[in-house]
Parts: C-alpha cells; sequence; structure tokens
C-alpha cells in the first residue's frame, strides 16, 4: 500500500515534469522540469529497490546531464523565449499530438492484447511476455550493489570496457567539435594581459 | 489494490508519448535533446519493472549502460549544438538544412 502511495505521488511527479520540459517556452524552465522527472524517476527505482540505480540516476543525470544543459543554455544565452505561438510547418503541432496518442495506444495495444498464453505461464511473475522462462541472473537477497557489481565485472566485463572506451571517445569528440580552429584569439579580460 | 509491473508500464508508454510529442514540438535543438533524454528515462522504467518482475538482474545492467551511454550521447550533442549556436544563436531545429550546402 506504501508502495502504492509512493508510486502514484512519483508517477504526477515523473510526468508532471515531462509536461513540463514540453510545454514551457522558457529553456531554463525546461531543464528544472527535468529535474523534477528524474528525481521522481529515481524514486521510482527505490520502490523497486534498485537502490544503485536510483543513486546514479540523480547524480548523472539530475546532477551531470542536467547541469551541462543548463551551462550550454546560459554560456550560449538562449534562455529567450521560443516564439511557442509560430507554428514552424502548417499542421506540425497537430500531427505531433496525433501521432503521439497514437504511439501511447499502440504501447498500450501492444502491453494489454499480448502476453503470455494461459497454458505456458506456470507462475505469474515469472515469465516473461513470451511466455518463456526468462532468468539470465536471478535477483537475491544480497545487497543490489553487490549484485549489480558482480555482474558488471564478471558477465558483462567487455561491455563495460566498451563503455569506458565510449567515454573516451565522446571526451576527445567534444573537445575536437567545439575547438575554435585557426580562428580569431580568445578574448581574455583578466587585469594584467594584453588583449583587448 | 497491488502495485503490479503493468502500472509501471503504462508510466513508461506515458513518458516515451511525452517526450516523442515533445520531440516533434519543440524546435530548440536543446529541449529536443531534453525529450530524448525523457524517452530513455521511459525506457529505463521499463527495464527496472521488468528486472523486479521476472526476479533478473539483467534488465538494471542494462539501464546502467543507457546512463552511461546516455552521458556520452549528450556530451557529443551538446558540443554539436554549441558549435553551431556559436555561429548563429537564434538558430533553431529548421535552421540546420542549410548544412546540406
Amino acid at each position: 500500500m506504501v508502495d502504492l502511495i509512493s508510486f502514484i505521488i512519483s508517477a504526477a511527479i515523473v510526468l508532471g515534469g515531462a509536461l513540463g520540459v514540453v510545454l514551457f517556452a522558457n529553456p531554463v524552465h525546461n531543464a528544472l522540469s527535468l529535474i523534477a522527472s528524474f528525481f521522481g524517476v529515481a524514486v521510482l527505482f527505490i520502490i523497486q529497490e534498485a537502490h544503485f540505480l536510483a543513486l546514479v540516476q540523480i547524480v548523472v543525470y539530475g546532477g551531470a546531464i542536467v547541469v551541462l544543459f543548463l551551462f550550454v543554455i546560459m554560456l550560449l544565452g538562449v534562455d529567450r523565449i521560443e516564439a511557442v505561438e509560430e507554428e514552424a510547418l502548417v499542421g506540425q503541432r497537430g500531427t505531433a499530438l496525433l501521432a503521439g496518442v497514437l504511439l501511447f495506444g499502440v504501447l498500450l495495444g501492444g502491453l494489454f492484447f499480448s502476453g503470455p498464453d494461459a497454458d505456458v505461464a506456470p507462475e505469474a511473475g515469472r515469465t516473461a511476455i513470451t511466455g518463456r522462462q526468462a532468468q539470465v541472473v536471478p535477483l537475491t537477497d544480497e545487497q543490489n550493489v553487490t549484485q549489480l557489481g558482480r555482474d558488471l565485472f564478471t558477465r558483462n566485463i567487455l561491455a563495460f570496457e566498451a563503455t569506458g572506451l565510449l567515454l573516451t571517445i565522446a571526451t576527445v569528440g567534444a573537445v575536437v567539435l567545439v575547438r575554435n580552429r585557426g580562428a580569431e584569439d580568445l578574448v581574455v579580460d583578466e587585469p594584467g594581459s594584453a588583449a583587448a | 489494490m497491488i502495485l503490479t509491473e503493468t502500472w509501471y508500464l503504462v508510466l513508461s508508454a506515458g513518458l516515451f508519448s511525452i517526450g516523442a510529442v515533445g520531440l516533434l514540438v519543440r524546435r530548440n535543438p536543446l529541449v529536443m535533446f531534453m525529450c530524448v533524454e525523457l524517452m530513455l528515462n521511459a525506457v529505463n522504467i521499463s527495464f527496472v519493472a521488468f528486472s523486479t518482475a521476472l526476479r533478473d538482474l539483467s534488465g538494471q545492467t542494462a539501464v546502467f549502460f543507457v546512463l552511461v551511454v546516455a552521458a556520452a550521447e549528450v556530451v557529443v550533442g551538446l558540443s554539436i549544438v554549441v558549435a553551431v549556436l556559436r555561429r548563429r544563436p537564434t538558430a533553431t531545429a529548421d535552421d540546420l538544412v542549410e548544412l546540406g550546402g
């Protein structure tokens, strides 16, 4: 029961934050709504006892990613109001809304009108949607961090190394992209510098 | 009423749809990125819901990797946005059509 109440509250926060991201006109407000949404998702993870992911969700998403967004917004000075009334394409809003409703309907249809056949679902909650047993790494009563760490560093060690490589490539790529190659000198306005 | 994984999956579908609509409607490239993050989070919710429902850790491992890839994607994407917007501060996603040469 406590689970259900926490779920309803955090789901409201998640969806409200998401609507804020889509509907607010000011990019700063969008970023702040995004934090609210991420925080709600972290609470959902805690309800499901994925404690490590909840922590990482707040640190990486709420901390690093949204701060990066805000930093870019402030750096570029694009925190002006987007012309919300003006539509670039005729009928873009309506078509997008229709596509979203259709997508939601298709997802719900897939959720409620598919599922395991009654004869291949021996125990509820332990079979995948396909009706087959799906356990690869069974959850135990150990601490969540212990289990996740063991799975990461044994079964998924190659993928883990690959993500390290991916992050390195992303960092190098970002530096290369924003480098001011051979352009005008950086204006340094510290006292004592010769640049004007 | 008992909290089952169906609740999480419905929430996930709703969040994904909101993110998709936002991606289609908004024209500021930064806000479009935020909507992509919303969609990634929707998928993460359903990963963890399945992980709990099936008593299988693999879903949580997948969420971990989604987090890492999302971070890398934001770094590269935002640097592209910075590179474009530094030249034309009023650019929207529609103006990127000029990249076609």
